[in-house]
């Protein structure tokens, strides 16, 4: 029914109707553009602009649908969005109110997967330096994984075939849909808080076997990841098969590529370590036998290097024999010295004998007497002689005594001085002569020096 | 046998190889360190011989509380893979 004049309407009756029939005509419709102006409040509602090279359209994606989506919206990504068509009253906006997110020409797993990687990468959680070492024998193994799985099987068959003495706990959880990220959390998480009373475990195996991208997707949750990096208990990875590198495996310690694989790497093989304590037992046995060699060896070169024991004894016999004749000697030597000393006390008895001393006195008596007499006849001849002595000696001291025995003194005439050198006088000159009797006077003809 | 730890007994048992190696030890420090190592590797031997496959599960009640109980592979289906 056409009407003649354009009807008037408020500005709410006509947003009601312009609402009404956009919803109708676009109750559902797949758009496809690129995210720009992302915003993400509290509210956990996330508003966005989706556009082209010449157009945009607003859209929002409400908190329950935003918390379905495995990755994060973000701006500049291309995008294939599910949504229906509203009109926002109080601004007349009109916008895509969204179902379903997809990134274009991209998986959305692997999306979120590359998002998830590149987030916890740069808050470090899967660098090397944060790996823990593996124990070398563990006694106590934790195993994360499905109760009802090939994967269990594998590990507990390879785990007790390689090391018997290992002792396995195992927390039976869900590896896959809704409720697996959960319960691997909380299993990693309750394997750290048993108390070494409590049945404390040294390593743990977290992990499944292979399976799709959306079968190991728990594996990729962050709060998984996280558990694998803040766990103080080592954790082995052990997920799917080769290909499959899940997030767990960068955060684990060390990644298994399947649960055998990881059965191996988790303990030693007893086949090996027998055979090395073995070795040992060898070695042991080996280094005892040449030590006890050597000491033996050692015993013998002592043992020649004693002397003959008849030596020994040869050798103080000999020195008895020495010594009994050392004795001998010195007691004969003794015993004379002994008898010399009675020999001179004899003597010395002998000597004191007061008949001897008598007899000597007497002797001395007779002695004195006999000398007293001849002493004093000395004397009186003595006496005589002396007395004669002096005329004697006058007579001869005398000069005419000498000039008797015909000697005679020459003197100077002039001056009386006797001549007792040629020298004395000289030619020509008149010497006096005295004679025994009578003087002469003489010229001097030659002087004669003595030659 | 558990309370001798298999690590500690062959680490001990490679050091008393070392040292009787060595050769710097008395006789009887010798025949001391060598009785204890032929002890240590049969024991080692026997622990790995004697070892009987333990399997415990760890499950936690609705209250929270952990509890570990025996578990056997056998009463499990391992059919799924």
């Amino acid at each position: 029914m056409p009407e003649l004049f354009p009807p008037l309407l408020t500005v709410s009756e006509l947003t009601r109707h312009i609402r009404s029939n956009l919803e109708q005509q676009f109750p559902s419709v797949w758009v496809e553009g690129e995210i720009s102006n992302l915003r993400c409040p509290s509210s956990g509602h996330q508003y966005l602009t989706l556009k082209d090279q010449a157009s945009q359209i607003r859209a929002v994606l409400f908190r329950s649908q935003a918390q379905r989506l495995k990755f994060a919206l973000q701006d500049g990504l291309e995008v294939l969005v599910l949504g229906r068509l509203t009109v926002y009253e109080p601004r007349g906006d009109y916008q895509l109110l969204l179902e379903a997110v997809e990134p274009k020409g991209i998986g959305e797993l692997q999306l979120a997967f590359m998002q998830l990687k590149a987030k916890l990468e740069s808050e470090g959680l899967f660098q090397e330096s944060r790996k823990q070492p593996l124990p070398a024998f563990p006694e106590r193994i934790g195993v994360v994984t499905s109760p009802i799985g090939a994967a269990l099987h594998d590990l507990l068959t390879i785990m007790h075939r390689r090391w018997p003495l290992a002792q396995i706990l195992l927390a039976p959880v869900a590896v896959q849909g809704e409720a697996a990220a959960g319960q691997i959390t909380a299993a990693i998480q309750m394997f750290n808080q048993l108390s070494p009373q409590s049945g404390k475990v040294e390593v743990l195996i977290v992990g499944r076997g292979g399976g799709s991208l959306e079968d190991l997707w728990a594996f990729n949750e962050e709060k998984v990841v996280r558990a694998i990096a803040a766990s103080q208990i080592p954790i082995i990875s052990a997920v799917g098969h080769e290909t499959d590198v899940t997030l767990a495996d960068l955060a684990a310690d060390c990644r298994a590529p399947t649960p055998s694989a990881a059965a191996e790497l988790v303990v030693p093989d007893g086949t090996r370590v027998k055979e090395q304590v073995r070795h040992h037992r060898i070695r042991l046995e080996r280094s005892f036998k040449s030590l006890v060699a050597a000491l033996t060896v050692r015993v013998q070169q002592s043992h020649q290097r004693l002397p003959e024991p008849r030596l020994i004894i040869g050798h103080f016999v000999q020195r008895v024999d020495d010594l009994e004749r050392q004795l001998y000697q010195k007691v004969k030597q003794w015993c004379r010295n002994i008898q010399l000393l009675l020999l001179q006390h004899q003597s010395a008895i002998w000597e004191a004998n007061p008949l001897l001393t008598i007899h000597r006195e007497q002797d001395r008596l007779v002695e004195l007497n006999r000398q007293l007499v001849q002493g004093m006849k000395n004397s009186v001849i003595l006496r005589r002689h002396q007395a004669q002595l002096p005329i004697s000696q006058m007579h001869q001291l005398s000069p005419l005594g000498v000039l008797g025995r015909g000697y005679s003194i020459l003197k100077d005439l002039r001056n009386g001085k006797v001549l007792k050198k040629a020298t004395d006088t000289m030619v020509g000159a008149e010497v006096q002569g005295v004679l025994s009797e009578g003087e002469i006077v003489c010229r001097v003809e030659k002087i004669l020096p003595q030659k | 046998m558990a309370a001798i730890k298999f690590e500690k007994a062959l680490s001990r048992l490679e050091t008393i190889v070392t040292e009787l190696e060595a050769g710097e030890l008395s006789l009887d420090e010798s025949l001391r360190i060598f009785e204890e190592g032929v002890k240590l590797s049969k024991s080692c031997l026997k622990m790995l011989d004697d070892a009987e496959r333990k399997v415990e599960i760890l499950v936690q009640d609705k209250d929270g509380r952990k509890r570990i109980q025996a578990f056997s592979l056998e009463d499990s289906n391992s059919t799924e893979s």
